[in-house]
């Protein structure tokens, strides 16, 4: 699904990443560790088309980012969600448009989805807050809104960034819970974060494996963590 | 044409899902409205000013073109004479339709405009005029001169193309000055809405970056955009055409008096004319904001 080869990125300056190789199978569940500033996001911004490598091959569903057009990009990232760590919305919709937001850019009829809509708000925690605008909902909210929105469109590639870091134990447990969930449903799922007791009580549902960047390098963890 | 027809509909079709994703700017909004319009108002006059002088340039051209004057100045005794022989000549010049010896009340009345008009005609040695009218096809001038000069050697033809030409020449210009005003009022209302599109891609730079990373393509961004300037232009242009009109029907009518000032102005079909002024500020606005949209969207990852 995302495959990359001997990918490297680097911003001007030196290389952020070097030497990066991963091949992402269907229904694979990563974890992606890493000191702060190590390259976490790049990678992931790598792996949805965001950025093009500057060194190396990366290919999504089969093609490589550097023949994709604009529009192959777009196509591309309907079917991978993405939760960013600074989850961004449309500030002037409520909630609830902005999770229906892939949706309607897609072009689907939004009012089939309505009970769908519904179910994941309600996954979510979010129902109560359905008709809120983005400013008004706390860091939690915002982090669970966008997991929301990066699933409803039914990806095959859900890319998360620091998806429970706003968010209290119970709530981070719940999102886990629903990423392992659609993981069991063949969803491939990777995961950016520094929170070790996440990464442990999810190895205990599923089969995990865990990343880490270490001196511009990936690589697998040991069975340890 | 069924697929532009579509296209177009989708366009003017009310506030979509789609049309949403672009938070409403009213103040630029507000603008965008503003400059349309007034762009709207002088392209109006500018067409005005463009039809009225080339109807202008065709009567001047096709009225003085019919007519010409011959002017016979003989000393009194032979003017009679010379007059009878000039008008023998013309009567056998193909081309002329009619030849008459203006009489002296008429030459009074043409020269009462810079003599007052008591003027004893009688007893001034005043050349003899001689309104010529030609045919459509209009006479050889260079010919009919040489054959008075031969038998009425005090004749002189002036068949206005001294003065007729000068006159059409102005009015010619001035009528490619007004369509030149309509090329530049349409390239600086491309401009504004560029701006404009410009300034709202720029404020809404979260909005495309969120639609971009839940699989917007740059059609459906750039058609949110795309829409609401061009109907902004529509409305704009629409209200800027009715008070361009109404002012011109305020302008008073044409008079003889006024010259062309006055005839400034739409006539019969021609009132179709500043319809046709909307739907092209909004394809301007169309291409505009279009090219804008495109080519922020083409820098953004």
């Amino acid at each position: 699904m995302i495959e990359l080869e001997n990918v490297a990125y680097s911003y001007g300056g030196g290389e952020l990443l070097s030497e990066v190789s991963l091949k992402l199978s269907p229904g694979s569940f990563h974890f992606l560790t890493g000191p702060s500033g190590s390259g976490k996001t790049t990678f992931l911004r790598l792996c949805y088309g965001a950025l093009t490598p500057t060194a190396g091959h990366a290919q999504l569903f089969g093609r490589d980012v550097r023949d994709m057009t604009r529009d192959d990009v777009a196509m591309t990232r309907r079917r991978i969600g993405v939760v960013h760590q600074d989850c961004q919305f449309l500030d002037h919709l409520p909630l609830a448009e902005n999770v229906a937001l892939p949706l309607i850019v897609s072009g689907r009829d939004t009012l089939q989805e309505q009970t769908n809509l519904k179910d994941l708000l309600g996954w979510c925690g979010l129902s109560h807050r359905a008709k809120a605008l983005p400013p008004e909902l706390s860091g939690g909210e915002r982090q669970r809104a966008a997991l929301a929105r990066a699933v409803i469109m039914s990806p095959d590639v859900i890319l998360a960034d620091e998806p429970t870091g706003n968010v209290d134990y119970e709530m981070s447990q719940r999102l886990m819970t629903l990423l392992i969930e659609l993981n069991r449903m063949g969803k491939t799922i990777m995961i950016a974060t520094h929170d070790l007791g996440i990464i442990r009580s999810t190895k205990s549902q599923v089969q995990a494996r865990v990343l880490r960047i270490v001196n511009r390098r990936l690589q697998l963890a040991g069975a340890d963590l | 044409m069924k697929a532009l027809r579509d296209r177009f509909n989708t366009l003017m079709s009310g506030e979509g899902p789609a049309d949403r994703v672009v938070p409403p700017t009213g103040f630029t909004a507000s603008l965008t409205l503003f400059a349309s319009a007034v762009m709207a108002f002088l392209a109006v006059f500018a067409l005005a000013l463009s039809l009225a002088t080339g109807r202008l340039a065709h009567d001047w051209g096709a009225e003085l073109a019919r007519s010409a004057t011959l002017r016979i100045s003989a000393p009194e005794d032979q003017i009679e004479a010379q007059t009878q022989a000039a008008l023998r000549v013309l009567e056998t010049t193909e081309g002329v339709a009619t030849a008459r010896a203006l009489g002296s009340d008429e030459q009074r009345a043409l020269l009462a405009p810079w003599f007052g008009p008591d003027l004893p005609v009688d007893e001034l040695p005043i050349p003899q005029l001689i309104e010529i009218v030609e045919e459509p096809q209009g006479f050889d001038a260079a010919g009919l001169r040489l054959r008075l000069q031969a038998e009425v050697p005090g004749a002189v033809l002036d068949d206005h193309s001294r003065w007729r030409r000068p006159l059409v020449r102005a009015a010619e210009r001035l009528r490619a000055l007004g369509w030149l005003s309509i090329l530049l009022i349409g390239g600086a209302m491309g401009a504004v809405i560029t701006l404009a599109a410009n300034a709202a891609l720029a404020a809404n730079a979260q909005v495309i970056t969120v639609l971009r990373l839940v699989g917007a393509r740059d059609v459906f961004i750039a058609r949110a955009f795309v829409r609401r300037f061009t109907i902004r232009a529509l409305v704009g242009a629409g209200i800027g055409m009715i008070a361009g009109c109404l002012a011109i029907l305020a302008l008073p009518a044409a008079q003889d008096e006024g010259g062309f000032l006055t005839g400034l102005g739409f006539q019969g079909l021609q009132w179709l004319w500043p319809l046709v002024v909307p739907p092209v500020a909004a394809a301007v606005a169309f291409w505009a904001t279009r090219s804008a949209a495109n080519r922020t969207l083409k820098d953004l990852a």
